[in-house]
């Protein structure tokens, strides 16, 4: 396959960023995506140039390192992928793909396609967790049986990468659907109600802090979502909201 | 004894971790907040370590070369943790565990470690489940296990496919805790480039924040290195790509030794090579053995009709299949341990039955598993009579609630239907047992330093079980080095702050600076990646699932000149003092340049075969293991000399005294 790649260079966070276009030749169907800008890479440091940096670590899927705005989508065209399990046998010979960096207000860009995450993280720090001592003296763990529905419920949305592909996707650049999966994880288990209250007060006000918009219920968040978190996750927060605000 | 002292307590077996707890010193509360810990890596035993450490009360700085602690690459642990709960009432005990896992790693691990390691598994459950750690349960609300390679009970704990993700998002909740009461200060996206040694005792690190490009020095008590394992030495592994062991590189540069460096865990069940431009391995969970079926044809005509695309697998009836690892090891069948499945296969391969294109690949089928778990449910729905679609579509769905994500990922990947076509596997580099030396109470041969975690020597002998390495993980950095620590500390209340501008760190700091400037200096002829990939097949091919005395030597010296070679002419474009993934990786490449060569030397002077190490002048006529106990029942800690040729071999030898040692036997 050749492809024509138009993709985000930017040298540092204070400079402004511009397109570039570039050849590439002889990418094959097996390829990852990433894969394929190594391939890129491979030519442009033999050509003395600065390879294009992004983040990326585990390439199975699961770290959520990897990002990528690919044709104006998160991870690309594929669903329930990000972008180190996006496989160029979805693209054709010939075809042109545009590469950004995820787009928010509170996600800066760092270098090239990389961005800075880490407001999800104050958003974690902010409530995202049982205050449980973790030195082992805590009650046998078949003391807490949990309806098995409600255990998976809570797993499923445990299973969010924080990539940042739903604020990517987002028009207002909303972090609800990341926000929610964690609130949601802890408000369907017996272990995570005892906080409940502060934990959904605290995590939504740091939230608005770091710059994210508000959700309108447009739903892109979860057809962009790699790993299929529910927006069911955001209408929980909603309720445990509101629920925390009338009892505040 | 020579220099290693293991410090292992005196007294029976099960009672000298409780013994060594109730005897060592303590800080009290009031002195912790006088002391600074820098925790290095923030998967599952940094990130535990690192949160327990502030729950008791220290300052703790922790540091990771990724975005977010949330990445560290524990996350990425598929199929479970194993721990001695008998909740399934089939016989199980932490004596059980404890002799599985000796066992398991061919009689070269340290009994008392893997004892403390058993018991200590128990209350990882407990404590995970009180985080909120979404494990799989039954309808009953009690919660699940499944069973892993070479054990015969059910003891693994797990959350679907992603038991690694949702431990490793219990740990980072729990540093996010303490990163709140401002105990924890995280350093993301910043890499350990030195250890700094004062007055003989580890005393900081010299970091480079990756953003910046800025050098930085960081002061401590102690340092704890938690930085997972080398397998990236081998390029291609199922390692994430950014895993190196630069860390515990440079901590065995300034003294620590580095234990067995050839025990090396390579995995059977791995989605085989596609292609030159490949970057890295994908894993399909050890818990897929528990239904799959491994075979290859028992003709090597249909493989070679297989390997031409002229017949499909789902063509060869029953008794045109050869199950190798049930004919072979009818005890065990498919879940035997990995060194031995993934050994099996490369047997099929090599002598010619592989069924891929380049005929390194064998068949994982769930084709019967289907049919059984399909014609269950259909019984437990009710169904009267159901038709083999009805089963094959309930066998499908089943199967899809236990491994639905790792079907797609395979999908995904390979772009073939594993539900309706048998999955390809083939072995591939996963995990390394051996690491740092460490004594009983986690520190290496450097005072003040600690290891914890796949960076640590000390659990899995030569070959680790699955579902063990995050229970080793959470165990460490939970349970045990938070307290041992506090023994060494409690010499340092009066100390007071370190200075992180004493002469120690300015030299520090010149060192690392006077290092990268020579490797951007290099003559430009190749990139970085040029030279990993000619590493790793040297690895793989001389140091790999089959090594010999010629193939060893010759590696060490190609290795040795690989590196020369590196540092005269890697070419790293970019600028020093700014983000440069080039030269991040230069300088994990660098080090894995001489880890490779110690690697390989070790693997030349343990004249046995041992689990996942295999030698092949030392093997049975039935081609298993052949181990020496009179001549190497001990680990290998090698001292750093200079160049990995110089390196000096120190002896710590093992002793069993509540397991007999015995040729292991799955059959």
């Amino acid at each position: 396959m050749k492809l024509f790649l138009k993709i985000w260079r930017q040298k540092s966070a204070q400079d402004n960023g511009s397109m570039k276009d570039y050849t590439l030749d002889g990418v094959e169907g097996d390829m990852s995506f990433l894969e394929m800008l190594d391939v890129l890479n491979e030519e442009l440091i033999s050509k003395g140039e600065e390879p294009v940096e992004f983040d990326h670590d585990c390439r199975e899927g699961i770290c959520g390192m990897c990002s990528l705005q690919i044709n104006g989508e998160p991870h690309g065209p594929d669903r329930l992928v990000t972008t180190c399990q996006l496989h160029m046998r979805k693209f054709n010979d010939g075809d042109t793909i545009v590469i950004e960096p995820f787009r928010a207000k509170a996600f800066p860009v760092i270098k090239d396609l990389v961005v800075d995450r880490s407001a999800f993280d104050r958003i974690q720090q902010a409530g995202g967790y049982v205050s449980v001592n973790t030195s082992g003296n805590t009650i046998d763990a078949n003391a807490i049986p949990i309806e098995k529905e409600k255990a998976d419920d809570a797993f499923n949305a445990a299973t969010c990468i924080g990539c940042g592909a739903c604020v990517a996707a987002c028009k207002n650049a909303s972090a609800m659907l990341f926000t929610s999966a964690k609130v949601s994880q802890y408000a369907l288990l017996p272990q995570g109600r005892v906080e409940a209250t502060d934990r959904v007060l605290n995590m939504v006000k740091q939230m608005d802090l770091e710059g994210f918009g508000n959700c309108t219920n447009t739903g892109a968040c979860e057809v962009e979502c790699p790993k299929g978190i529910s927006l069911e996750n955001i209408a929980r927060l909603n309720r445990e909201y509101l629920a925390a605000s009338i009892k505040g | 004894m020579g220099v290693l002292d293991s410090k292992v307590p005196s007294g029976p077996l099960a009672e000298k971790w409780t013994k060594h707890k109730n005897e060592i010193n303590l800080v009290n509360p009031a002195n912790k907040r006088l002391i600074d810990i820098i925790v290095v890596g923030t998967g599952l035993a940094g990130g535990a370590a690192a949160a327990t450490l502030a729950e008791l009360g220290y300052n703790v700085k922790t540091f990771c070369y990724q975005d977010s602690p949330r990445r560290a690459h524990s996350i990425a642990a598929q199929g479970g943790i194993n721990a001695a709960k008998n909740y399934q009432g089939d016989g199980d005990s932490p004596y059980r565990l404890f002799y599985d896992t000796v066992k398991g790693g061919d009689y070269r691990s340290r009994e008392a470690n893997v004892y403390r390691l058993a018991e200590e598994s128990v209350n990882i459950i407990d404590q995970c489940v009180a985080q909120g750690v979404p494990f799989a349960r039954e309808y009953g609300g009690l919660l699940d296990n499944r069973s892993f390679g070479g054990v015969l009970v059910s003891r693994t704990f797990y959350a679907k496919g992603q038991t690694g993700q949702q431990l490793l998002l219990g740990a980072y909740s729990a540093m996010n805790r303490q990163i709140n009461r401002g105990k924890i200060t995280p350093y993301n996206r910043h890499e350990m480039m030195d250890l700094v040694l004062v007055d003989g005792k580890a005393r900081g690190i010299i970091a480079r924040n990756l953003v910046t490009g800025e050098i930085e020095r960081h002061a401590a008590h102690a340092v704890v290195l938690a930085t997972g394992g080398y397998g990236n030495v081998f390029f291609l592994s199922t390692n994430a790509m950014g895993s190196n062991v630069m860390a515990a590189w440079r901590a065995h540069r300034k003294g620590a030794f580095f234990a067995n460096p050839c025990f090396t865990q390579i995995h059977p069940t791995c989605i085989p090579v596609s292609g030159d431009h490949q970057s890295k391995l994908t894993l399909m969970s050890e818990s897929l053995r528990n239904d799959g079926r491994i075979w290859v044809p028992k003709r090597k005509e249909d493989a070679e009709a297989i390997r031409a695309g002229k017949l499909k697998p789902t063509q060869l009836g029953e008794e045109e299949r050869d199950y190798y690892l049930e004919r072979r090891y009818p005890a065990f069948g498919n879940l035997v341990p990995r060194d031995v499945a993934s050994r099996a296969a490369k047997e099929r391969c090599d002598a010619g039955y592989g069924v891929n294109k380049t005929g390194e690949a064998v068949y994982l089928d769930f084709a019967a598993a289907i049919q059984r778990y399909g014609k269950e449910k259909a019984l437990t729905s009710g169904l009267k009579n159901p038709d083999a679609a009805t089963i094959t579509k309930l066998g499908e769905e089943v199967i899809e609630n236990k491994y639905g994500n790792l079907f797609q990922m395979y999908e995904k990947i390979v772009d073939e239907n594993p539900y309706k076509t048998p999955m390809m596997i083939y072995p591939a580099v996963h995990y390394t047992m051996g690491g740092l030396w460490v004594d009983y109470n986690l520190m290496t041969t450097i005072p003040g330093c600690y290891s914890a975690g796949e960076a640590n020597f000390s659990d899995h002998g030569a070959n680790r079980l699955g579902a063990s390495a995050l229970m080793q993980g959470l165990a460490d950095g939970y349970f045990v080095l938070p307290y041992t620590i506090g023994d060494y500390l409690s010499d340092d209340i009066r100390t007071g702050p370190i200075s992180p501008d004493t002469d120690e760190f300015v030299k520090a700091e010149e060192e690392v600076k006077a290092r990268l400037e020579k490797l951007m200096s290099g003559n430009g002829l190749h990139s970085v990646d040029h030279y990993h990939k000619k590493l790793g097949k040297i690895m793989w091919n001389k140091c790999g699932m089959a090594r010999n005395e010629k193939d060893l030597k010759s590696a060490i010296k190609e290795i040795s000149e690989l590196r020369k070679d590196f540092w005269e002419n890697v070419k790293i474009p970019g600028e020093i003092n700014a983000k440069n993934q080039e030269l991040e990786k230069a300088g994990r490449v660098a080090d894995f340049l001489e880890l490779g060569e110690l690697f390989a030397k070790d693997a030349l002077t343990r004249n046995e075969s041992c689990g996942g190490h295999f030698r092949e002048e030392y093997q049975t006529e039935e081609g298993e293991a052949l181990r020496d106990d009179k001549n190497f029942t001990f680990v290998s800690a090698w001292e750093y000399k200079g160049e990995p040729k110089d390196a000096v071999l120190h002896k710590e030898e093992l002793k069993y005294e509540n397991i007999e040692l015995k040729t292991r036997s799955y059959k």
